[in-house]
């Protein structure tokens, strides 16, 4: 029972893990992005319709990444160069996403396809209670958690990496020490995106191999939430996912089970939890300081005379 | 000899101001160089034109003779021109170490953390500075983040080294330290722009000094050619300094009195501790200290913007301390250009409403719900004339106007609530003297009308020029209070670095 529910979990967090990680990336470059919902959907979409078209899973993964970059880059640019603002932006992105996705998505409606399998990890996969969960995943899984391990080590360990950090808390320190602000913002963006793109990706291509319209299901919004619950930070990100995952999983579990709890409260389930959350966070928080980047939703002008 | 950095005729407008036309400056290897000019002279802006960060519209920058042309901060750098702005360009969240690592030029994609260390203490040590590397910024004070800007130009070898207004955050003893080391700078063959409003500094340090006025250059002269009332007449204009007397009162009533307070401390403040004053009607107290040792803290809980944890403040006998009528005996004014986006006025807003944002409410600019547009008017016309305020064409939003009309403008509002007691923080901090000057008359004369003001300012000679009494601040409690006539600059700068309260 634990190991059928430690399962579920990983594979509900997943979706989450990829997209929050993407939006981790951009909003350490100072770059909020509420598009993420809009992002998943065209990842979903794309990733699924370049599978079934083609047979490949790898096509529709890559697929999925530079569809959701495209998606992406509208917001990118309008954000980093026009100096729009960044929050109408990312909405209308959402709403872009959910829209153009169900306009498209139509014509898939309605087929399956062999989504990824699992790859078991020999010996791993052995121990008690976690060895199934962790170790006999698809290779989207591993993914998300070496994905976890790299941006920890590319922040804190790398030129980039601290460069990064240093657009999305004071821009005006990195540009006078010669880094290149929009061109950082707009690369964390692009990529940013297309993991939340994955994210999607994951839904429709290996956690319910088909394309239905919206089947994010709000994934988007639990993300950006998730962003805050980790402090910017990518470890606590996948804790923060697990724990949604987890949610989830035994939430359906419960309905499956047939109790007499209404079905819609059950699903209100991890929705109650993100603001729980929300307001955890927001009160955990010491006077004066803040986990949050500094400069993040604000757009760099160098020559504004401040 | 030809000079090492040549500005020639550079002009650079901004949407309706002309911030530089047509300005010349001269830098030659091994000297301290001072800019001095009153605000809105476009000191700040051609040092950001150095620094990359503003384009010039027109005009050439050669240094040895060739041409160079800035796109971004990167080809300053590169050109070896170094600056520390007025407001640190440091990331607050994180260490000293990872700001340092910003300015290493080879630094490698793999951050060997180890290596790097070697590499920077080494070079804290050749200037026997002492900075923790792994504290994070925002738990610096300012003298310190200071150094750490010192140390990021220093690692960067620059051959030209540019600090905007560098003492306005430091105390005397902290000033005297960065000067020795500016010293041992220029004797490395390096040169130094410097800009300052403290004359005496200007004196001890300048080489060669270049006065600017409405972003032209108005005369450069070398050591032995300029002293305090030459360089002065250059900057205002005319070739007197205003001196006044100050009449001596006797001061019998108390207006406010402080009691035992408590207050908590914020971001980089010191908390009030066990803090006690008293004001009497018709004195002008000063206070001074470092910032970040409780005064803007002090002004916040008497100005009602921050509850004091306990502790009373009483107003002609009246406790105030947690009443709405502290509207009615305090009101407040800061410096402007520290943060003129958010503090004391509306940017969006114009000046004739900026002059009305207290009294909105009152007769005669309310007609039932409506707004009385004459009287709110006339209102701005007479202060507008009283206070000779630069205004601009009617209706331009308040954030265009420079530094000192913003806070004129911000003064005439607060004496218009005619209150009994004015807590000014940093009022002239930024001001140039012809500013400075009208704000030092202003006060002066309300105190003619019996208002009492408490003064809070990092300028010792302000203080010393205005206060009848100084209280000297040191982390939340007071460690002195002297009088103008029967004390030093060193005795106040040993009070406010805590060393003469045992």
């Amino acid at each position: 029972m634990i190991e059928i529910l430690l399962f579920a979990t990983i594979k509900a967090g997943t979706p989450l893990l990829f997209a929050t990680l993407g939006a981790i990336l951009m909003e350490r470059s100072g770059v909020i992005n509420l598009g993420v919902e809009g992002l998943m959907l065209v990842g979903a979409l794309t990733g699924f319709a370049a599978a079934h078209t083609t047979d490949s899973l790898l096509l529709g993964v890559v697929a999925a990444f530079f569809a959701a970059m495209a998606a992406g880059a509208i917001h990118g640019f309008i954000c980093v160069y026009l100096r729009g603002n960044q929050i109408v932006s990312g909405l209308s992105l959402t709403m872009f996403g959910i829209g153009i996705t169900s306009l498209f998505g139509r014509s898939f409606v309605g087929f399956t396809i062999a989504g990824f399998s699992k790859v078991e990890i020999p010996v791993l996969s052995k121990i008690p209670y976690i060895g199934q969960a962790l170790f006999n995943q698809d290779v989207l899984v591993y993914a998300s958690i070496l994905l976890v391990v790299a941006m920890h080590i590319f922040f804190y360990r790398t030129k980039t990496g601290l460069y990064l950090r240093s657009v999305g808390e004071n821009p005006g320190a990195a540009d006078t020490s010669g880094i290149n602000v929009g061109l950082y913002r707009m690369s964390a963006v692009l990529v940013g995106s297309g993991l939340a793109g994955l994210g999607g990706a994951y839904l429709s291509l290996a956690y319910t191999p088909f394309w239905v319209e919206n089947m994010t299901a709000g994934r988007g919004w639990i993300a950006v939430a998730l962003v805050i619950f980790a402090q910017w930070n990518s470890t606590r990100a996948m804790a923060g996912a697990y724990l949604f995952g987890g949610i989830n999983a035994v939430q359906l579990r419960m309905q499956a089970m047939g109790t007499s709890l209404s079905p819609h409260l059950l699903m209100m389930l991890p929705y109650l939890f993100t603001i729980a959350v929300l307001v955890i966070a927001t009160l955990r928080l010491e006077k004066g300081s803040t986990p949050e980047p500094e400069a993040l939703g604000t757009a760099y002008d160098r020559e504004d005379r401040k | 000899m030809e000079a090492l950095l040549k500005v020639e005729s550079v002009v650079k407008t901004f949407p309706g101001v002309k911030a530089l036309d047509g300005v010349n400056l001269n830098i030659y290897q091994g000297e301290i160089h001072t800019l001095l000019g009153e605000n809105g002279a476009g000191k700040s802006t051609l040092m950001n034109v150095l620094n990359g960060l503003y384009s010039p519209d027109s005009g050439t920058l050669r240094i040895n003779g060739q041409p160079y042309i800035f796109r971004s901060p990167k080809d300053s750098i590169k050109a070896g021109i170094g600056m520390v702005h007025q407001h640190f360009m440091l990331v607050y969240n994180n260490t000293v170490f990872e700001n340092i690592l910003l300015a290493v030029s080879d630094l490698p994609f793999w951050l060997d953390k180890k290596k790097l260390r070697t590499r920077i203490k080494e070079i804290l040590d050749r200037f026997s500075l002492h900075i923790e590397l792994d504290e994070p910024i925002r738990k610096l004070s300012i003298g310190q983040q200071q150094w750490v800007e010192l140390v990021k130009l220093l690692i960067r070898d620059c051959k030209v080294l540019i600090l905007d207004e560098p003492t306005a955050v430091l105390t005397p003893q902290e000033s005297d330290r960065l000067f020795g080391f500016l010293k041992q700078f220029k004797e490395e063959g390096r040169s130094v722009i410097f800009i300052s409003h403290k004359m005496r500094e200007v004196m001890e340090l300048s080489d060669r000094v270049t006065v600017l006025k409405k972003g032209t250059t108005v005369k450069e002269l070398i050591r032995g050619e300029f002293d305090e009332t030459v360089l002065a007449g250059l900057m205002i204009g005319t070739d007197e300094i205003p001196v006044w007397e100050k009449d001596r009162k006797e001061f019998k009533e108390t207006v406010l009195s402080i009691e035992h307070l408590f207050a908590d401390k914020e971001k980089n403040m010191s908390d009030l501790i066990d803090f006690s004053l008293e004001l009497r009607k018709g004195e002008i107290l000063g206070i001074a200290g470092v910032a970040g040792n409780g005064q803007k803290t002090l002004a916040e809980v008497l100005t009602g913007l921050k509850p004091p944890v306990s502790g009373k403040i009483y107003a002609a006998g009246k406790d105030i301390t947690n009443s709405d009528s502290r509207k009615a005996y305090i009101a407040g004014i800061a410096h402007v250009p520290e943060d003129r986006k958010s503090m004391g006025i509306a940017p969006e807003m114009s000046v004739d409403e900026n002059l009305i944002l207290k009294s909105y409410k009152e007769k005669p600019f309310r007609k039932f719900i409506f707004q009385n547009f004459k009287a709110i008017k006339e209102n701005a016309e007479k202060q507008i004339a009283d206070f000779a305020i630069k205004a601009g064409p009617k209706g331009t939003p308040i954030r265009l106007l420079s530094g000192g009309n913003i806070q004129k403008v911000i003064i005439a509002r607060e004496l218009s609530m005619r209150p009994s007691v004015l807590v000014a923080l940093y009022p002239t901090r930024g001001l140039d003297m012809g500013s400075a000057e009208y704000v030092h008359k202003v006060i002066m004369d309300a105190r003619k009308d019996d208002m009492s003001t408490i003064v809070i300012s990092e300028d010792l000679d302000e203080l010393l020029k205005l206060s009848d009494r100084i209280a000297v601040m040191f982390r939340g409690r007071i460690t002195g209070i002297v009088e103008p006539e029967h004390t030093s600059r060193e005795e106040i700068g040993l009070l406010m670095s805590g060393e003469a309260a045992q």
